[in-house]
């Protein structure tokens, strides 16, 4: 049965992936998201998973891949500048196709910036960070439940497409303490990568099905297959072939976009009549859901979209968005990432405004009020 | 050795390694050590870095993993752990292992975690056209020394040793036998096992150091070593600029993942 407990937004996403299945972690302690990886090494090893501390950010995504290609659900936790130096090793569970979660609680950057200043300054080194071309799924929770419920859902994306999946949390939500009600786990959806139906011989490791997924045995399975960061055919040796990198390129993205309705979600308040939408995430949402009942008690029809899914981006969404609402405010912490990515949506269809906020502090409801009213009186 | 070849190697043969290199050698005792000590195909992983030697892994018929520059052991590091019954080999270069892998390495030594690394120290950055690695000797000639490498070469052995490895040994191309009969010493040995093995390239570092000739390779390998028995008895003067191979270095510690083992055992409350 469901018991409330008062929870760090951290703590739910450890729980979170243990709740997913997870029995693996490497990684390197950095603020903020230190909580996650000690809370793991406390549980872990409590159902008979393992932790280990590794030498520097590198090691923990390295380590992280190597156990997921056993078969073993497994994640890794860092934040800006450990994100940073991940990011070869991102590319390479990407090109490789390894199921993964990379927690990033995002701080103030560039470089060492403010360890324990909230920031959303990743959003774009969460899409282009890593080297060479990629599909990517990254998202971004606004509760402490949420860090539970989108950790369990960064496992089921990466285990249904392969694929390492980013989950941007922000200070501010890492940090926060909430309610929050751990569901029974045999209410929840776990999903578990497909297994080889061929025996081995007949099997080939990177050879698509229909939805453009291959299967994926576990080494130790008896499969002896070769896995590598290097352009490779479907039998994932390397081939220096055009038509092989052509074809796995694209998929690495189409895997993705082709069922973009399936991963992209997102929430809505008070749009269906809003003229002004703010777009808003992670801890920001949090302002917006504030901001836009002040607007509305003003008599502003202000209403919120958050998208929840961070990449793939809720296109289809927003160009619907765009007709409804004359003007969007993209509210982030950041000098201003995710408002260009919406003005190549809307593509001028209304009129985008940037509040982007880079000082340390959160966005407070009165800044986005005083958006949404600079909105409506121009 | 027809046998081993079904057995062992998948059908990718030719491999790409040059004329003269000995890396098919150093692969090849690493093969018998495998048959010497029955090891399941199933139950062995087999994790290279980047480089030529890193180019092994696609030829064994096993679960293999071709890393990232350097990054070899630690991506071993978290397949051990998640499979602590699985023998876990790592192939590597001297550049990969020692230059931006050199974190990772004496990391793993510290932990003694059970992995088998093969270092083919061939003393120069191979694929990439033969640039100096922290191998090279000093003096000798790189395409970045070209007035001669000043920087001073780390001896492997004494590194790992060093960094709390507990079994490490050495040898060359030119003692194929003896490599192989310390490859299966290493992956007997429960803890972190290092085997460097000196493999010549006449490509890369030996056009630029008069050694292109692969058979004067091996020549300079039989001639600039010494057991480490018959080095015990030699003056330092008799042993100047030989190389010692042989068992360097064995002790007995506790093992990184029977350690986690127990870990678990005390979180569960003794259940396992």
């Amino acid at each position: 049965m469901a018991k409330a407990v008062l929870m760090q937004g951290n703590h739910a996403c450890a729980e979170g992936a243990l709740a997913a299945g997870a029995r693996f972690f490497a990684g390197y302690p950095i603020t903020p998201s230190t909580e996650v990886a000690e809370l793991l090494a406390k549980r872990l090893p409590q159902v008979g998973g393992t932790f280990i501390q590794m030498e520097d950010e590198i090691a923990g995504m390295a380590a992280t891949i190597g156990a997921a290609l056993t078969g073993v659900k497994s994640l890794t936790a860092t934040s800006g500048p450990g994100f940073s130096l991940k990011q070869e090793l991102i590319g390479y569970a990407s090109m490789a196709e390894v199921p993964c979660v990379i927690v990033n609680v995002q701080r103030v950057g560039p470089s060492t910036g403010q360890p324990t200043s909230p920031a959303q300054a990743d959003i774009m080194q969460a899409r282009w960070g890593s080297h060479g071309d990629r599909g990517v799924i990254a998202l971004s929770p606004a509760s402490v439940p949420e860090c539970f419920s989108l950790t369990i859902e960064a496992f089921n994306l990466a285990e249904q497409y392969r694929t390492p999946v980013v989950l941007l949390l922000d200070e501010i939500i890492g940090h926060m303490r909430e309610k929050i009600e751990i569901p029974a786990a045999d209410s929840l959806t776990i999903v578990n990568r497909k297994k080889p139906v061929l025996p081995p011989g007949e099997f080939l490791p990177y050879q698509p099905e229909a939805d453009g997924i291959p299967p994926m045995p576990a080494y130790g399975d008896g499969y002896r297959f070769h896995v590598t960061g290097l352009a490779h055919d479907y039998t994932g040796f390397p081939s220096g072939a055009n038509s092989t990198s052509q074809e796995l390129i694209a998929r690495l993205h189409t895997k993705i976009t082709d069922h973009a309705d399936k991963i992209v979600t997102f929430e809505e308040q008070q749009l269906a009549d809003a003229e002004i939408a703010v777009i808003a995430f992670g801890g920001t949402a949090r302002t917006a859901y504030a901001a836009v009942e002040m607007a509305r008690r003003q008599g502003i029809k202000a209403g919120l979209f958050r998208p929840i899914t961070i990449w793939p981006s809720p296109a289809k969404q927003l160009k619907a968005l765009a007709q409804k609402a004359k003007t969007i405010i993209v509210a982030e912490l950041n000098y201003g990432q995710y408002v260009q990515e919406v003005e190549r949506i809307v593509a001028g269809q209304a009129k985008v405004v940037s509040l982007a906020k880079w000082n340390n502090d959160p966005i407070t409801p009165q800044e986005m009020l005083a958006a949404i009213t600079g909105a409506q009186a121009n | 050795m027809e046998q081993l070849l079904e057995k062992y190697y998948r059908p990718k043969l030719p491999h790409i390694w040059c004329p003269g290199c000995g890396n098919g050698i150093v692969t090849a005792a690493i093969v018998r050590a495998i048959d010497k000590l029955g090891l399941d195909q199933d139950k062995t992983t087999i994790v290279s870095g980047i480089g030529c030697s890193s180019r092994a892994s696609g030829y064994l018929n096993f679960d293999t993993l071709h890393t990232a520059h350097g990054r070899a052991l630690p991506f071993a590091t978290g397949i051990k752990l998640a499979k602590p019954d699985h023998k876990v080999l790592v192939i590597t270069g001297d550049g990969d292992a020692t230059a931006i892998g050199g974190n990772h390495f004496i990391h793993a030594a510290r932990r003694n975690i059970d992995l088998t690394v093969i270092v083919y120290n061939n003393n120069i950055y191979g694929m990439t056209g033969g640039q100096y690695s922290p191998l090279t000797p000093q003096m000798a000639r790189a395409t970045t020394a070209p007035y001669g490498n000043i920087d001073r070469a780390f001896d492997l052995s004494e590194l790992a040793k060093g960094a709390g490895a507990t079994f490490v040994a050495r040898s060359t191309t030119y003692h194929a036998k003896q490599l192989a009969e310390l490859v299966a010493k290493g992956i007997a040995h429960e803890g972190f096992a290092v085997v460097e093995a000196l493999t010549g390239c006449p490509i890369s570092y030996g056009r630029q150091n008069k050694l292109s000739k692969p058979a004067a390779l091996l020549a300079w390998q039989r001639d600039h070593t010494v057991p480490v028995e018959a080095a015990a008895r030699l003056k330092p003067e008799q042993l100047a600029g030989k190389i010692k191979i042989g068992v360097l270095h064995q002790e007995t510690a506790p093992e990184y993942s029977a350690e986690y083992g127990k870990v678990i055992k005390q979180a569960m409350g003794g259940r396992s």
